[in-house]
């Protein structure tokens, strides 16, 4: 019985990336507990309220969905549907070929790293310069981001330093200013000469059409107010009912995201710029994806939809602070991603990464701090049961079965002569036997002393005498 | 989900021992008895009781979970409370036995049997309206909460009796929520994150320089214990019941 992919991953991990991602998770959860703590006396009505508010958008998406459609048109943005990720890149692809452009910025879209689309516009020979700051430190370095919300939360600030000498953006300097200051310098010439900007979506309004995009680098303010066209990626599940909605969602979000009370920049996109204003995109356009949605909502998985996208449950995870995100191997890590990334794909997908959903003591840290109250462990139990249900290989390395014990915990006598015999055990090197099971437990913890039956013939003497 | 709970008739109950209880800590057993016949109850225990299933619902046999849940229905048959001295234990029952049998036939007799299972220290305060605990004991204690009892009234009961002992003293632990890595078979598969959460969740513990660790679970107790030792520290484990039998005049 080996061990899982996962644990092995977190047992070759350097100290410093172990470091950098608890010292990281540590402070932001904190920061999330306190300022909740601080702004609400009652801050799991504030997640019920934003459940009930994801769980109805998504149980009514056949109507939200061409409702958001219909007030985009009304507004002048023009909306299309992409089944899966890859075909959300050639109709992106698509948009930019038939404008002409070549140079293009992009804030962050989760579910363009689904679509692999920077690397695919790259192939394309379009250029794609990411502009969120973590985003474009991973994008010199061709690592992957490890963190939703802080895509370099492995990185140190001595690493960073070495990444923007290797890449030329000035001499080796760890101070953070500094370090701002050149990432600044380098993006504004790129925000000037890009001829289309890209974004996802924290939201889109069925009542308005408005596409929420949150930021602290105001990175996608800067990119859509220099370029005329602008481009929003998101999936389906983003939708929401009312722009009153967004007075819980934008409550929840920050706080539970990185403990501020607001991002520094909340925007809310209106489409085309009118003609009386000074920048921003003539043209806008809103890619939906599906990409699975329509499956995991049909699925015993369908709550993982209400998710906003936080990042609050890695965090709070301290199997990812051991591990890393990239231990999970997909886009999205943690709690999160060990739910839905096997969801992302065909079976053949599912059984290469549904062993995932073992990597939790099922502890409940992540459900604790989830802004919309997805019951994260229970979903993950779902995945292993559907993983031993199908036999998965993979995912079902290092399980022990449970056949055994089954048939014992139903059989009462034959459970308390195991209980009973099993006080031999006391008299034998246990650590010598080769028994799975107990080899993993005594390789770094004791075993306290059999007992097995003594509670038994205890309550016996009382009923005896 | 905690159940909706209806209340509590009569002082007739059940104990569920709980695995760990029958094989290792007998002690803590004894003690729960002591503590619900101290708060005036008739405690009965059902012999032919085993186990509450919990190991096959986290590895994902669920036929295997039903089987043993099955057994269980027939045991705690009696429509008397069942209290287990191990919150890991109880929500087996009444959170996770009823999601395995969803769609069921049996789904609503396991639902009624969710209802009236109770975790010890939320049965006593919750339950039984036990508002203090007399008797005295000299201690600086360190609670981990054990993170079955998230989300129930269980932690806040056990602290409410702890504090009201005469004597005790709570020392606060840092992020004393956090798991300490144990999850049953998680320690199989994931041995080196089990085994590194733990010795954290260790350290943190010690940290706080308490006379006595006490959970309402003797599973995490015993993987933190397992670590300290293992790496040649002590560790002062007591299970919330034994304290509670330890205070008694």
């Amino acid at each position: 019985m080996s061990t899982q992919r996962l644990d092995a991953h977190a047992a070759a991990l350097d100290a410093r990336v172990r470091n950098a991602v608890t010292a990281g998770t540590l402070a932001t959860h904190r920061n999330r507990r306190r300022i909740f703590g601080e702004d609400y006396a009652d801050s799991d009505a504030l997640r019920a309220a934003g459940a009930a508010i994801r769980q109805h958008a998504l149980d009514h998406l056949d109507e939200y969905l061409p409702a958001a459609e219909a007030a985009l048109v009304a507004r002048g943005v023009r909306v299309h549907y992409a089944r899966d990720a890859r075909r959300a890149s050639d109709v992106v692809l698509d948009i930019l070929r038939a404008a002409g452009v070549t140079r293009v910025v992009k804030a962050k879209s989760m579910v363009s790293e689904e679509a692999g689309l920077a690397a695919r516009l790259a192939g394309a020979g379009i250029s794609c310069v990411e502009s969120d700051l973590g985003e474009l430190i991973v994008q010199l370095d061709g690592d992957h981001p490890s963190h939703i919300v802080r895509p370099i939360i492995h990185r140190d600030r001595a690493g960073i330093a070495a990444t923007f000498a290797r890449h030329g953006l000035g001499d080796h300097d760890e101070d953070p200013q500094t370090i701002t200051l050149r990432a600044r310098r380098f993006l504004r010439e790129r925000f000037f000469s890009a001829q289309a900007s890209l974004s996802g979506a924290n939201f889109v309004s069925a009542e308005s059409g408005r596409v929420v995009v949150l930021t602290n680098e105001g990175n996608n303010r800067f990119g859509a107010a220099a370029a005329p066209l602008h481009v929003v990626v998101t999936s389906i599940d983003k939708v929401v009912p009312t722009d009153r909605d967004l007075g819980v969602l934008l409550a929840l979000l920050p706080r539970s995201a990185t403990g501020q009370r607001a991002t520094t920049y909340v925007e809310l996109i209106g489409g085309p710029r009118p003609a009386n204003r000074p920048s921003g995109p003539e043209v806008v356009q809103v890619v939906f994806v599906d990409h699975f949605r329509s499956d995991i909502l049909g699925s015993e998985w369908h709550e993982i939809l209400r998710c906003i996208r936080c990042g609050a449950c890695m965090n709070a995870c301290p199997v990812y602070r051991e591990a890393s995100g990239h231990a999970y191997r997909g886009v999205y890590p943690g709690p999160l991603g060990a739910v839905v990334e096997p969801l992302l794909g065909d079976a053949a997908h599912y059984a290469e990464r549904v062993d995932l959903a073992r990597a939790s003591s099922l502890c409940g840290a992540c459900a604790d701090v989830c802004p919309v109250q997805i019951p994260l462990p229970d979903l993950l139990v779902r995945h292993r049961a559907r993983a031993t249900r199908e036999r998965l290989a993979a995912a079902n390395a290092a399980t022990p079965p449970m056949g055994g014990y089954a048939f014992l915990a139903s059989s009462p006598r034959l459970w308390g002569l195991a209980l009973h015999a099993s006080r031999l055990l006391r008299f034998v090197p246990l650590a010598r036997l080769r028994i799975p099971l107990l080899s993993a437990w005594l390789a770094t913890r004791t075993l306290p002393d059999w007992r097995g039956g003594r509670f038994r013939a205890y309550m016996r003497r009382r009923r005896g005498g | 989900m905690y159940p909706q709970r209806s209340p509590v008739q009569g002082r007739r109950v059940q104990l569920m021992l709980t695995c760990l209880c029958d094989a290792f800590y007998d002690d803590v057993a004894t003690a729960a008895v002591t503590a619900l016949e101290h708060a005036g109850c008739e405690v009965v225990f059902p012999a032919a009781q085993t186990c509450c299933g919990q190991p096959a619902y986290t590895t994902g046999d669920w036929d295997a979970c039903r089987r043993v849940v099955q057994h269980a229905l027939v045991v705690f048959a009696e429509d008397v409370p069942v209290v287990s001295p191990a919150g890991s234990c109880a929500a087996a029952i009444f959170h996770e036995a009823p999601i395995v049998f969803e769609g069921h036939r049996e789904a609503p007799a396991v639902r009624a049997l969710a209802n009236r299972t109770w975790e010890l220290a939320d049965f006593l305060v919750n339950g039984l309206r036990v508002e203090s605990w007399p008797g005295r004991l000299q201690a600086r204690i360190a609670v981990h909460p054990g993170c079955h009892n998230r989300g129930t009234p269980t932690v806040a009961a056990a602290e409410r009796l702890l504090g009201s002992i005469d004597g005790v003293e709570l020392v606060p632990v840092t992020d004393a929520d956090l798991c300490c890595g144990f999850g049953g078979v998680f320690s199989v598969g994931f041995p080196h994150i089990s085994s590194a959460m733990g010795l954290r969740k260790v350290a943190a513990l010690m940290a706080a320089a308490p006379d006595l660790v006490v959970s309402p679970d003797m599973s995490c107790l015993m993987h933190q214990r397992g670590l300290a030792e293992h790496a040649g520290e002590k560790f002062p484990a007591r299970h919330l019941a034994q304290v509670l039998r330890d205070a008694l005049p």
